[in-house]
């Protein structure tokens, strides 16, 4: 059983701050993905974690055991790294079992363990092989090995997938997600990459210069994001922003930009009740731009095509409306080209308000 | 036909002559070795041939010089300098790369600047300590006074070479209980192996050749290194005995080439600090 708890942690490197009041409660058994930009400190969070970096406040408790000054050898963890880390002078089973050899484990356990894993992850007949002689996938396969023989409490994932191919990283984030259904062990996952978080994450922490932008399912972080930088983060292509003056008429609001106008309905307008500036950033995901037969103002965007991005199972378009720049991901079978006029109309109740000075959500 | 006309010119022509400059040394002193002293210095007959070999010079260098006991002497000093030096050397790079403490890179650059006193300056004063420590005249001076000039310049080849070890290999055998003297052991020295040759190598060869400390802390003959013996013992006053000097050269170059020749390969990657994966 581990629950990981992380309390007001902070690191500072000199007078660079890293990482600022982080509080989160992992669940035993839960598979959570820190993700942000690079340089926003979810790896640094992990090394915390890990015992690899020493912690400037706070406290870390895995299971009910307090381990700020604990050493990470005690910590019972195991680390997947980015580029692995696998010792090239040693063949996988070396590879796998040296953990376990470190902690004098008996050797017939060693080799029932490392044989236990060889096959959860199918790399059984690379055992005498060496790492330089496997592709990047196998690899990546004995750095998980190695780190579930050791039977940890906690697994850390440090950007385990960005050395993999795009089909490859498809793949092995499935395999992945098997996986911790099978060991039903706490995982900690470091990714920038919001597809793999959401994909694979119970829980999504998305975390920008140092802080904590917003915790929650992947759901609740695409259909309800906190403020701009997670709205603009989660979600492919990202949602759409553009600034928007508030026009009242009794209670109903609407929007206006220099090129058109939305009216907002009515629990929209509720939100915006109170709200004393002139204008807010407005939110609307390219999949909540529809195509629409006829212009109606007031609900319709009146729109020019600029490119267009068949990838299959749908069609980006990048349109403009006046100097408003849009995404929109229409049907696959649209008949449209370049320069055409193109009517879209946004589903309004999923449309996305932000404060324009904090740039939070309204509601 | 045309390709290998291209590849003579661009390859065998070119390296014939490279490997003609590089030998021609020891073709001359095995010339000089097998020829007695009449013939060596007749300046009628062809100088690069032969004409009545003889093996007076080597029995010479054998018999008439405590050669081997010179040669048993470079071997002891240098094998055991260097030693030394590889060991402080690693110690010393791995802590200055890996350790980040906050002198590390001070430290650094303080140990190269050992490097950068030359030895004609630094002779003097290393005399004065030898003196004091009672080692005038014995090897032990010579073991003790080669690492100053070997420690430097290995802890800095050394120094490239863990950095390019990542870190994380590291950090993986920290989380999996592994003490830090055995990620060194079992790691770090595998995987510079390449390197620790080289150093090795580099600085045999240097012991091995080294000249002036040896001629200003030894002056028995017994205790000579083969550098100081040939030239004090076979150059008599204005008199240069040239078969027993070059047949003591000859034997002398010969470890040090073959320690070249079969470790050339790791000496390269060493020097490049390549390890790859």
């Amino acid at each position: 059983m581990a629950e990981v708890r992380l309390e007001d942690i902070s690191k500072h490197f000199n007078e660079v701050i890293a990482v600022k009041d982080f509080n989160l409660d992992i669940k035993d058994r839960e598979f959570v993905v820190l993700v942000g930009p690079s340089g926003c400190g979810k790896t640094t969070t992990l090394r915390m974690i890990a015992g690899l970096e020493t912690i400037t406040g706070g406290n870390i408790y895995i299971g009910k055991r307090l381990i700020n000054r604990l050493p990470a050898k005690d910590r019972n963890i195991a680390m997947v790294f980015q580029n692995y880390a696998l010792y090239p002078h040693m063949t996988v089973y070396q590879n796998m079992a040296f953990g376990l050899e470190q902690r004098k484990t008996p050797k017939e356990e060693i080799k029932e363990r490392v044989r236990e894993a060889a096959e959860i992850l199918g790399i059984g007949d690379l055992m005498d092989r060496r790492p330089k002689q496997l592709s990047g996938g196998q690899r990546q396969r004995v750095a998980v090995g190695r780190a579930i023989v050791r039977k940890p409490e906690v697994f850390l994932f440090d950007e385990p997938l960005s050395n993999l191919d795009a089909k490859l990283r498809v793949q092995t984030r499935v395999e992945l997600k098997k996986l911790h259904e099978r060991l039903a062990t706490t995982i900690v996952y470091v990714t920038h990459d919001q597809v793999e978080a959401m994909t694979m994450g119970d829980r999504i922490v998305v975390m920008k210069d140092g802080l904590i932008q917003q915790v929650g399912s992947p759901l609740e972080l695409y259909n309800a994001p906190t403020n701009i930088f997670v709205a603009g983060f989660i979600g492919s292509p990202a949602m759409n922003f553009f600034e928007a003056e508030l026009v009242r008429s009794g209670d109903l609001v609407n929007l206006q930009t220099d090129s058109f106008r939305l009216d907002l309905p009515s629990e929209k307008s509720a939100v915006l009740k109170g709200y004393p500036e002139e204008k807010v950033v407005v939110g609307i995901r390219p999949e909540d731009l529809l195509e629409a037969r006829e212009h109606v103002p007031g609900k319709t965007i009146q729109t020019t095509v600029e490119v267009i991005e068949p990838i299959g199972s749908e069609m980006y378009l990048n349109v403009s409306a006046g100097e408003c720049a849009l995404t929109a991901s229409v049907d696959r079978k649209t008949q449209v080209k370049p320069h055409q006029d193109f009517i879209l109309e946004p589903s309004l109740d999923y449309l996305h308000l932000f404060d324009i000075r904090n740039e939070k959500v309204l509601s | 036909m045309e390709r290998f006309g291209s590849k003579l010119v661009r390859f065998y022509i070119p390296t014939a002559l490279y490997l003609i400059f590089l030998l021609f040394p020891f073709y001359w002193m095995a010339n000089t070795v097998f020829k007695s002293d009449k013939e060596l210095y007749n300046l009628k007959l062809n100088p690069f041939v032969i004409h009545s070999p003889t093996l007076e010079n080597v029995v010479h260098l054998f018999t008439q010089t405590i050669f081997l006991k010179w040669m048993w002497n470079t071997f002891f000093v240098a094998i055991l300098a260097t030693l030394i030096s590889l060991a402080a050397s690693l110690l010393a790079a791995y802590a200055i790369q890996r350790l980040q403490f906050k002198t590390s890179g001070p430290t650094g650059v303080a140990i190269f600047l050992g490097y950068l006193v030359p030895q004609t300056i630094l002779f003097i004063p290393l005399a004065h300590i030898i003196f004091k420590m009672r080692l005038w005249d014995s090897l032990w001076s010579l073991v003790l006074t080669y690492p100053t000039f070997l420690i430097p310049f290995c802890t800095w080849l050394l120094m490239g070479y863990f950095k390019s070890i990542p870190k994380e290999m590291e950090e993986c055998a920290m989380i999996d209980g592994t003490s830090r003297i055995n990620i060194f052991r079992k790691i770090i020295l595998p995987l510079c192996l390449p390197g620790i040759l080289s150093s090795f190598i580099f600085c045999f060869t240097l012991s091995w050749n080294e000249f002036l400390y040896a001629l200003a802390f030894i002056s028995t003959t017994t205790s000579k290194t083969v550098p100081i013996g040939l030239v004090t013992e076979l150059v008599r006053g204005d008199v240069y005995h040239w078969g027993p000097l070059m047949a003591g050269a000859l034997c002398a170059s010969v470890p040090v080439a073959l320690v070249y020749s079969f470790f050339v390969e790791h000496y390269v990657a060493g020097m490049t600090g390549a390890l790859k994966e």
